[in-house]
């Protein structure tokens, strides 16, 4: 569904995706893992259009039509839509009017009160607030909006940059279990997340990136189960020393 | 005679509200106070004159005229200009702004000259009805009224219509709209003909009871200025509100203190204001991240 080529992102000097490459299957949720700095966000924005002159190489395929060099008003309107990080909400616009936006795009209006209805339901505290400035909302309650924002576009293919950003445990259980069942409904989703548990557990696919190359992929299961993964994105402990410290670091095998 | 004061200071107040409210809606989407909004006016109000005595159409063939020529000069400008600065900062463009002023002013003297007219107008300002005390003209009367109802549209307008909240959503963030298919730079278009339209009604019932010359709006751009800053910049209903506190608050203290000295209480208020609460009367803030 979504072809990345060997694409490299230079913001200015600094050289941030070395060549990455990544192809997204119709129907899955992928994810992307990393660390700060990693690159994870740049590849959503290089996709999206954001970085004017980007990709400096490489192509972008959505939907077997080029979309590397277009603009995110096209982009969006070919079906890939994008949860920016850090929310980004219209802050003095009330729920509905945020909502309205995110269906801008389309004149099907019968179709759109469906989606209102919709997503209400995903998201019944929205309905509640349905009359109130965006910034005047929770962080929760923004990242809810974000995503019902981005639904409201009629997507294929869902972009998500760090869902979890800022969101209390439980809250970021239910926005992943809402994130599932957007996916069931056959949204494809592409998901960027610091939380490698909570982001593998609804993932197919997992991806890590370090350093602006991706260094591993597999399924989501047998990356939970690498000792890697669970050691450098999980902070599990593999072995308990006897003094109560570990005073050996374990190696990347992947370096 | 505080009554008499009061009725004309409103219905002068509504004309610096329009032009508050022109200045403001650039100012929402672009941070940017467009200088040259005045001339934009005057030239537009020049084009209404030469269709209407020039050429002879009936007032309506030449106002709408007029509005589509300054429709089409706010997008020309815009287009041409602002959008070709590479990597503007706020200052460059508030020069470009500048410079449109001068342009278009160096223009409009080329080709109408320094020639005081009187432009005529369906609404005449001597023909008076009597509220009590004060005495009000019919021009100033269609004034306020057609102020009240562009403001009233105004509000319909970033209320209710798709293209009205998109051009919000712009102003608060490019990016969040970008993302959802608004074309960010059709907006802007939108945004200066928009303005530059409400400027033109603002030069065209300012143009009966002045004279129209090249230095038409030179004052009034002013003042519409300093209203703008007195109610806030970033409010439309408070742009408008701030200009009808300084028609009446101008003319109070011409008619008490001193008339000559009637246009410096503009800028006492633009530097009262600026003193003691910078972001203007009206202005709800909304503190931005950095």
């Amino acid at each position: 569904m979504l072809e990345i080529k060997n694409i490299e992102t230079f913001y200015t000097l600094i050289y941030a995706l070395r060549g990455v490459s990544l192809a997204v299957d119709e129907g899955t949720v992928t994810a992307i893992l990393g660390n700060n700095g990693a690159g994870k966000s740049t590849i959503l924005k290089t996709v999206m259009g954001l970085l004017d002159d980007q990709p400096d190489k490489g192509t972008i395929e959505f939907l077997g039509k080029r979309i590397d060099g277009k603009d995110p008003e096209v982009i969006v309107r070919m079906g890939l839509s994008y949860v920016p990080e850090g929310r980004e909400v219209f802050d003095e616009l009330s729920v509905k009017e945020n909502l309205l936006m995110g269906a801008y795009i389309r004149r099907d209006r019968a179709a759109i009160k469906r989606d209102f209805e919709q997503i209400y339901a995903y998201f019944p505290v929205l309905k509640e607030r349905e009359a109130q400035w965006a910034g005047t909302l929770s962080g929760g309650e923004q990242q809810m909006l974000a995503i019902g924002r981005a639904l409201m576009n009629r997507p294929k293919l869902l972009f998500l940059d760090e869902p979890s950003l800022g969101l209390s445990p439980i809250l970021v259980r239910d926005i992943f279990k809402i994130i599932k069942t957007i996916n069931q409904e056959g949204v494809t989703i592409l998901l960027v997340e610091q939380n490698a548990r909570m982001a593998l557990s609804i993932s197919d696919i997992g991806l890590i990136l370090e350093n602006g190359r991706f260094v591993m992929k597999g399924e989501a299961k047998e990356l939970m189960e690498d000792k890697d993964v669970q050691e450098f994105y999980m902070g599990m402990k593999s072995e308990e020393s006897a003094k109560g410290f570990q005073r050996w670091k374990r190696k990347k095998r992947w370096r | 005679m505080f009554l008499q004061l009061v009725v004309s200071g409103i219905s002068f107040g509504s004309l610096y509200a329009l032009i508050a409210l022109a200045m403001v809606i650039i100012y929402k989407t672009s941070e940017v106070p467009n200088f040259g909004q005045g001339e934009m006016a005057m030239i537009s109000t020049f084009v209404a004159f030469t269709l209407l005595v020039t050429h002879g159409y009936s007032f309506v063939v030449s106002f709408i005229g007029a509005f589509i020529f300054a429709a089409a000069l706010g997008i020309f400008l815009e287009f041409v200009f602002l959008r070709r600065a590479k990597d503007p900062n706020i200052l460059s463009l508030i020069l470009i702004t500048l410079g449109f002023e001068m342009v278009l002013y160096g223009l409009a003297s080329w080709k109408w000259g320094a020639d005081q007219r009187n432009f005529p107008f369906p609404v005449s300002d001597f023909d008076v009805i009597h509220l009590g005390s004060a005495v009000i003209s019919y021009l100033n009367i269609a004034t306020l009224l057609i102020t009240l109802l562009l403001m009233f549209m105004l509000f319909l307008f970033f209320r209710y219509t798709k293209v009205g909240i998109a051009m919000k959503a712009t102003q608060q963030n490019a990016m969040a709209a970008r993302i959802n298919g608004i074309r960010t730079n059709r907006i802007l278009s939108i945004t200066w003909a928009l303005s530059s339209m409400i400027g033109a009604v603002a030069g065209m019932l300012l143009a009966p009871i002045a004279t129209l010359d090249p230095n038409l709006m030179l004052e009034p751009l002013l003042k519409g200025f300093a209203a703008a800053v007195l109610g806030g910049m970033t409010t439309l209903v408070g742009a408008a509100l701030g200009g009808y506190i300084l028609g009446v608050l101008e003319n109070l203290f011409g008619g008490y203190v001193s008339l000559e000295f009637k246009s410096i209480v503009a800028f006492l208020i633009i530097v009262l204001v600026l003193c003691f609460k910078p972001s203007g009367l009206f202005a709800k803030h909304y503190v931005r991240k950095v």
